[in-house]
């Protein structure tokens, strides 16, 4: 335990504060957030924009691309960047959080090169077919069928709450290959492209208005072999590979950016009056300390997963993430919950980025496997409780 | 910021361990609920651990230590349920302001005096141990001096205290010493600020209370009160009681699963039952978080910081020892379970060294400047 802070990590900080003082008043206005293929030009120019400069796949391994920085280094991108209000990672979510690390931890050295390097330059949009209509929580149950045909799969089946599906080029997918082995053995992870015959994607609008998610139909398509990650009927690893992702460190920049909030809702308060009310007051207080601890837990788990690395390991997170993961997506709605105090009646009013915000938080504690999911996960996981029904 | 504990913390933290085990275990713990006060000799045992001089020069006999270690020990202490003015003995030693603290010879307990600090007018003030206390450290707030009293100078009356391990006794503002330069080396208060505190209101100056304080017994200053600024010592007695009830919060996680595994219901443990997996649960998450909150503060002593580590510890022992409770069913409601000892306690220390409406305020008041690192 202590205050480790190296010249190094701090001439990175201030080189990367220097950059984005320069870049961000340059960046073109945001566009309409139900803009969908507005959205992700926006979001892979600002992609394009880090990979010129360095700063894309900055803590992926060289081998994969990016730029081998220490996850401290990433920490403090993540911190300047969020603190500067500069924009994050928007429709490049899944290609740079879940796939990106998966290909990057799992894949072939082929597949890496194949790719990793447009995600990383903002030219590939990627999504995540996992969930079905009949697996959500019990996503082991998964239905999705391929078939070996020579050196192709042939996929059939269905695809639900599948992010930036309408706009996205490639697919990480889910799909059962053994109906006879037990539902954990017979999966397999499959980068399927978006454009190949037989896909058909459905958008779903969501409580907030947004075609943000969709549904994907899978008729007969084909699939080479190629591009397979890990073994035949491994997919279920695999899988668990980008879910601690997900629930370990993908969510350590939005931490910032909600303590960054905070800030300008006490602005907020402080100009309409509101401030005054010690009730209000002191739930922003608490909420401060609530961030403060989130942004501390995800370092900790982020030095936990390096010196792992350094003693050969992965660099996974490990199900500590779930512990984070239960906090965060509570803290995250109490949030947009105390920002509807701050605004008053301008919570109903739309036309504020607070009140549809407040809308999307709501999918936090449901996305990425239910908070039901995750106290499962900890009782059993780390308290070692027996095994329920 | 790097998290692991380094081979000589984990040494530190395990000897903490191993002593409360063999000199503090569950029969001294019952004994001592029955007759609560101060064992000496354990006081004294505590002091060659260095419990209370880890922080002290290592010329003086401390271990030169930081505030990380401190917490570790600290939470030690409140996993054991370890009764005594740890935190005031543990200030006063590493300070050098009482004579014998750093080395358990003597018992420190502290008055925590500062505006805001929680208590309305008329509440008085509350303080630890006070019969079996040898000095009282009189705490204010930002630089004012930090005075220390003889035990029988401030009029003090006995309270039914909640916590059977903790007796305390009341104080009336308006009896302890005003807030006085030391030997000038306070920024000091108004006379503004010490009225609307009661420090004044009863019109007596500093050095009439002195006179009272003499008649009561002697004042004991130690050599370093002048140097030694109450602002600090009120951060650190917050971040180490915080540290205590981690200790706590992480020993009922403990308690329950325990308890959840063993017992069985229905033909089978309650631990299998998802209503009481996810009471557990949420313990832990409590616990993880509060301790993320509280390492850092201890690495960063940061003010705002410290105040989100109180505040989140203070949220997970209390809320910890009472799903314990619910976990136990009719059983926690006994007073042969320790669970209400840890619920007790952590009430008291809630109330202790930034209450939440302090931490809260504060926070809110910081909003304004950039996130720690």
């Amino acid at each position: 335990m202590e205050l480790a802070r190296t010249a190094e990590e701090e001439e990175f900080r201030a080189r990367l504060r220097g950059w984005l003082a320069g870049v961000l008043p340059t960046l073109p206005p945001r566009p309409d957030p139900l803009d969908w293929p507005a959205r992700r030009a926006w979001d892979m120019d600002w992609q394009r924009r880090l990979y010129d400069a360095g700063y894309a796949g900055l803590h992926w391994p060289v081998d994969a691309g990016g730029q081998g920085a220490t996850p401290t280094q990433h920490l403090i991108f993540l911190e300047e960047t969020e603190t500067a209000g500069a924009p994050y990672v928007g429709a490049g979510f899944v290609g740079l959080l879940h796939a990106g690390p998966t290909i990057a931890a799992e894949g072939s050295a082929e597949q890496r090169a194949r790719w990793l390097p447009p995600i990383l330059r903002g030219e590939h949009v990627w999504c995540q077919g996992f969930s079905e209509p009949d697996a959500g929580s019990d996503l082991a149950s998964l239905r999705t069928r391929a078939v070996r045909d020579g050196d192709t799969y042939v996929v059939t089946g269905s695809k639900i709450w599948t992010s930036h599906a309408e706009v996205a080029d490639w697919c990480e997918l889910l799909v059962r290959t053994d109906p006879e082995a037990p539902r954990h053995r017979g999966i397999t992870w499959l980068a399927l492209p978006m454009d190949a015959p037989g896909v058909t994607v459905r958008p779903l609008r969501t409580l907030a208005g947004s075609r943000e998610f969709a549904e994907v139909f899978l008729d007969e398509v084909r699939v080479p072999v190629a591009n397979r990650v890990g073994e035949e009927n491994d997919g279920w690893r695999v899988t668990m590979v980008t879910l601690s992702f997900e629930r370990g460190t993908a969510f350590a920049g939005e931490v910032v950016a909600c303590h960054r909030t905070l800030r300008l809702l006490a602005r907020r308060a402080q100009e309409n009056g509101r401030w005054g009310d010690p009730v209000l007051r002191r739930r922003l207080g608490r909420l401060s300390a609530e961030f403060t601890a989130l942004w501390r837990l995800t370092q900790w788990n982020v030095s936990e997963a390096t010196h792992a690395l350094r003693r050969g390991g992965t660099g996974v997170p490990g199900v500590g993430g779930s512990v984070f993961k239960l906090r965060y997506s509570h803290a995250r709605q109490e949030l947009y919950e105390a920002a509807a105090q701050v605004l008053g009646p301008g919570a109903l009013d739309l036309a504020e980025e607070w009140a549809r915000e407040r809308l999307s938080s709501l999918s936090y504690t449901v996305a990425a496997g239910t908070s039901e999911i995750q106290h499962t996960l900890v009782a059993e996981r780390l308290l070692g409780l027996p095994k329920g029904r | 910021m790097d998290f692991r504990l380094t081979d000589d913390q984990l040494a530190l933290r395990r000897g903490m361990r191993e002593l409360l085990a063999a000199r503090f275990g569950r029969e001294a713990l019952r004994e001592a609920v029955e007759a609560p006060g101060i064992d000496r000799v354990l006081w004294r045992a505590l002091g060659e651990a260095g419990l209370f001089s880890l922080r002290a020069d290592e010329e003086e006999g401390g271990a030169g230590a930081g505030l990380p270690e401190a917490v570790l020990l600290f939470e030690e202490a409140g996993r054991a349920l370890l009764p005594g003015p740890l935190v005031a003995s543990h200030l006063a030693g590493g300070t050098g302001l009482v004579p014998g603290a750093a080395d358990g010879t003597a018992v420190v307990t502290a008055v925590d005096a500062a505006p805001g600090a929680g208590a309305v007018a008329g509440d008085g003030v509350l303080v630890e141990h006070l019969p079996s206390a040898d000095a009282v450290l009189v705490v204010r707030d930002g630089g004012e001096p930090v005075d220390v009293v003889a035990p029988g100078a401030p009029a003090a009356v006995p309270v039914r205290s909640l916590d059977p391990l903790s007796p305390l006794h009341r104080v009336a503002e308006g009896t302890l010493p005003a807030s006085t330069p030391a030997g000038g080396a306070a920024c000091g208060r108004s006379a503004d600020g010490g009225s609307a505190d009661g420090g004044l209101a009863d019109g007596r100056s500093a050095n009439e209370w002195s006179g009272n304080g003499a008649a009561r017994g002697t004042s004991v200053r130690g050599r370093a009160s002048g140097g030694v600024s109450a602002g600090v010592l009120r951060r650190e007695a917050a971040l180490l009681t915080a540290a205590q009830q981690l200790g706590s919060a992480a020993r009922t996680v403990e308690m329950a699963v325990a308890h959840a595994r063993e017992r069985e219901q229905f033909g089978r443990p309650i631990g299998s039952f998802q209503a009481v997996q996810h009471l557990c649960a949420r313990m832990l998450v409590r616990t993880e978080t509060a301790r993320s909150a509280v390492y850092a503060a201890a690495v960063t002593a940061d003010e705002t910081e410290t105040c989100a580590a109180k505040l989140l510890a203070d949220e997970a022992a209390t809320a910890n020892a009472r799903d314990c409770l619910q976990v136990h069913g009719g059983m926690g409601f006994t007073w042969e379970a320790d669970v209400h000892l840890h619920l007790k306690r952590a009430w008291l220390r809630a109330a202790q060294w930034r209450t939440d409406v302090e931490a809260e305020e504060r926070l809110a008041a910081a909003l304004r400047c950039p996130i720690p690192r």
